[in-house]
């Protein structure tokens, strides 16, 4: 659990995602591990230089379309053969190809829901407060045209006097402290 | 889609809209960066004056809207019996009004998957605001199979829940799998909408000047932060969904087709319906993406994120599917022919020549000869106003198809003695024409409160998103940090 009190991290603003990619692949090298970078959209090379690259969102999405698929089909195999058997135009009760399609569209809701819902709670959303919203340059830009990098406090590495020294060497638009 | 420009000498001024090295026009006019894209979208949402013109729509949507409310409270006091339908007619407006609306939404769901999954960049200008009219389609067509089952409000009967009376559905009917694809296909939709929503609405949260807005958007955003792990579970997350909404979007209007073509009715039972269906669907949906998206792009000056480039591209593709829907006609007719049917051959010649033989001919007019005979030039491709034109008349069509495959099948099939006719009545009209309404509605609220064009995907669009390698200087600072 990260520390819920004193510096959250140090937060560098950048104006372009090379800079950003940069001084993120730099710090990695130097050491630092606790650390993540916030754009106004998706840019992989900073993932890169994360070193991330692996999400378990595909996994869940796929457990989540088994699930579905036993749910749905099962269901109406069940309805078929043993919870109300009918005669229909003489077709035999357990008449597969006619179930195809209800159980396809349970494997598809269930597995859209579980990639969605999945994909937050691994981001760990909804979180309506967050350190970072108390950086004042961070919302003015974060979401709009700015790129942060921010070097967190429980990074063993982590000193606030050094790691600004560190980001200041990237020439970032600024380098602030946050707290949480 | 390549769009080839017209090639000119360098001493004529040059349309800025074309790109100089392609020339086909852009697709985001240039000059624009972050902030301005930010600005522009994020700016019709969160200014604190609303346009007259808005209200005035808001007024006259509405206004249409309250036919539903009257249709539709009359109906449940009296009964389906108001409406036209009648045996042999039984479908009526209600089976036709569904399938058109659902069509209608189809194509917000292939921009937003089928475009994303074929890397079409185009599309994220136009995918919010298709996937919300795919959702508001969705809001008038389910109400009217609820409505045509006689007492809607036990429409829950049609899921499969433990009960006291020991029923549940019947599984080898399309109408049980209806069930299934619409609930499905409404459920992604709008889980798709909503998720591609947060980052933006965490975009207006940080640009929100009222306090009001900014925690109204600030739930809605659900703590977005743009951080760059969430980016990349959210992109996974979007290629899954859209990998699953492409089978489902077409499952459903194939789903549609089976409760026509599984039924021994003449003029249904085929199998050209589901590959039918769904070229229609599509060719009604992006007539539609361009009814909303003309008054849209002139009313909030949007030409430089919606161009030429999108109507030249939508119309390639309601070209495209016109000429499936046209081929489908065509094989129609060859088909009651060569099937040597009878009964499909009756049909037929009915369909076109019976007393209901009028609507086949305005459907043909309307769905392939004016379409054909213009979509072709690229002249009327980037002609605005003929597109508006154009988007009503391929609706028109469209609806007109769905008129004559339900009503003229039915109204005369195998035996004589029980032809009958159909005629709407006017709470038909009314509750139709309550649902432009109702959709109309649905959609200024929707314009007023939430990004209508995804600003993080259109930023992903910006040379500026290109990333240099540090090179040299890299080494250099890795030396002095250790």
């Amino acid at each position: 659990m990260p520390v819920r009190e004193g510096v959250y991290g140090m937060l560098a603003e950048f104006n372009t995602p090379s800079e950003l990619v940069h001084a993120t692949e730099m710090a990695h090298r130097a050491g630092y591990r606790r650390m993540e970078c916030y754009t106004p959209y998706p840019v992989e090379e900073a993932a890169e230089a994360l070193r991330f690259h692996k999400t378990g969102v595909p996994l869940m999405c796929l457990l989540g379309g088994i699930a579905g698929l036993i749910t749905g089909y099962g269901l109406e195999v069940w309805i078929n053969v043993w919870g109300y058997p009918l005669n229909i135009r003489a077709m035999p009760l357990f008449s597969w190809p006619a179930f195809v399609i209800p159980g396809y569209e349970m494997t598809i809701l269930f597995a859209g829901l579980s990639a969605a819902f999945g994909m937050l709670a691994q981001n760990g959303l909804p979180q309506l407060y967050h350190p970072l919203f108390n950086a004042p340059n961070f919302a003015s830009g974060a979401t709009t045209d700015k790129f942060f990098l921010c070097l967190e406090a429980h990074d063993p590495k982590f000193s606030v006097s050094e790691t600004r020294a560190f980001l200041e060497k990237f020439s970032p638009v600024s380098v602030v402290e946050v707290d949480h | 889609m390549a769009t080839q420009g017209p090639i000119h000498d360098p001493e004529t001024p040059v349309d800025p809209m074309i790109d100089p090295r392609t020339g086909e026009y852009a697709v985001i006019a240039p000059g624009h960066n972050f902030r301005s894209v930010t600005q522009k979208i994020a700016g019709i949402v969160l200014t604190p004056n609303t346009p007259l013109a808005w209200w005035g729509g808001l007024f006259l949507a509405g206004t249409i809207a309250l036919g539903v409310v009257i249709a539709v409270t009359w109906l449940v006091l009296k009964g389906v019996g108001i409406w036209g339908v009648t045996i042999p007619g039984a479908w009526g407006f209600a089976i036709i009004n569904f399938v058109w609306w659902i069509g209608i939404g189809h194509a917000g769901t292939l921009i937003s998957a089928i475009l994303l999954l074929f890397k079409q960049g185009w599309r994220n200008s136009i995918n919010r605001f298709a996937e919300a009219m795919t959702i508001f389609a969705v809001c008038c067509a389910g109400m009217f199979p609820l409505l045509h089952i006689g007492r809607p409000w036990l429409g829950y009967w049609l899921l499969p829940y433990p009960n006291s009376m020991n029923v549940w559905p019947q599984f080898r009917s399309p109408l049980a799998w209806d069930v299934f694809a619409v609930s499905t296909y409404a459920t992604i939709s709008v889980v798709f909408w909503y998720m591609g929503m947060i980052p933006d609405f965490g975009t207006l949260r940080d640009r929100a000047k009222a306090p009001i807005a900014k925690y109204f958007y600030g739930l809605l955003s659900w703590g977005w932060r743009g951080s760059t792990r969430h980016w990349i579970r959210y992109e996974s997350a979007s290629l899954l969904l859209a990998g699953l909404s492409t089978p489902l979007v077409l499952s459903v209007h194939t789903t549609i087709s089976f409760d026509f073509a599984v039924a021994a009715m003449a003029g249904w039972h085929t199998t050209i319906f589901p590959p039918y269906f769904v070229a229609g669907a599509v060719y009604s949906g992006f007539a539609m993406v361009l009814t909303l998206a003309i008054p849209i792009r002139k009313f909030y000056h949007l030409e430089d994120l919606v161009t030429l480039r999108h109507l030249d591209n939508m119309s390639k593709v309601m070209l495209a599917t016109g000429s499936i829907v046209a081929y489908g006609y065509g094989m129609e007719v060859f088909m009651s022919w060569y099937s040597a049917s009878h009964w499909e051959f009756f049909m037929m010649w009915n369909r076109m020549f019976g007393p209901m033989g009028w609507a086949y001919w305005v459907l043909i007019l309307t769905n392939i000869a004016i379409p054909q005979a213009t979509l072709w030039w690229r002249k009327c491709r980037v002609s605005v106003w003929w597109l508006f034109i154009l988007s009503f008349i391929i609706n028109i069509g469209m609806w007109f198809e769905r008129f004559v495959i339900v009503v003229t099948s039915l109204y005369r099939d195998y035996l004589p003695s029980s032809w009958g006719t159909y005629r709407a009545t006017k709470w038909d009209y009314m509750l139709f024409i309550g649902t432009w309404g109702f959709f109309t509605t649905l959609f200024l609220i929707f314009a007023r409160l939430a990004p209508m064009i995804p600003m993080s995907e259109i930023r992903m669009m910006l040379p500026q998103t290109k990333v240099r390698p540090g090179g040299q200087t890299a080494d250099r600072v890795v030396e002095e940090a250790l």
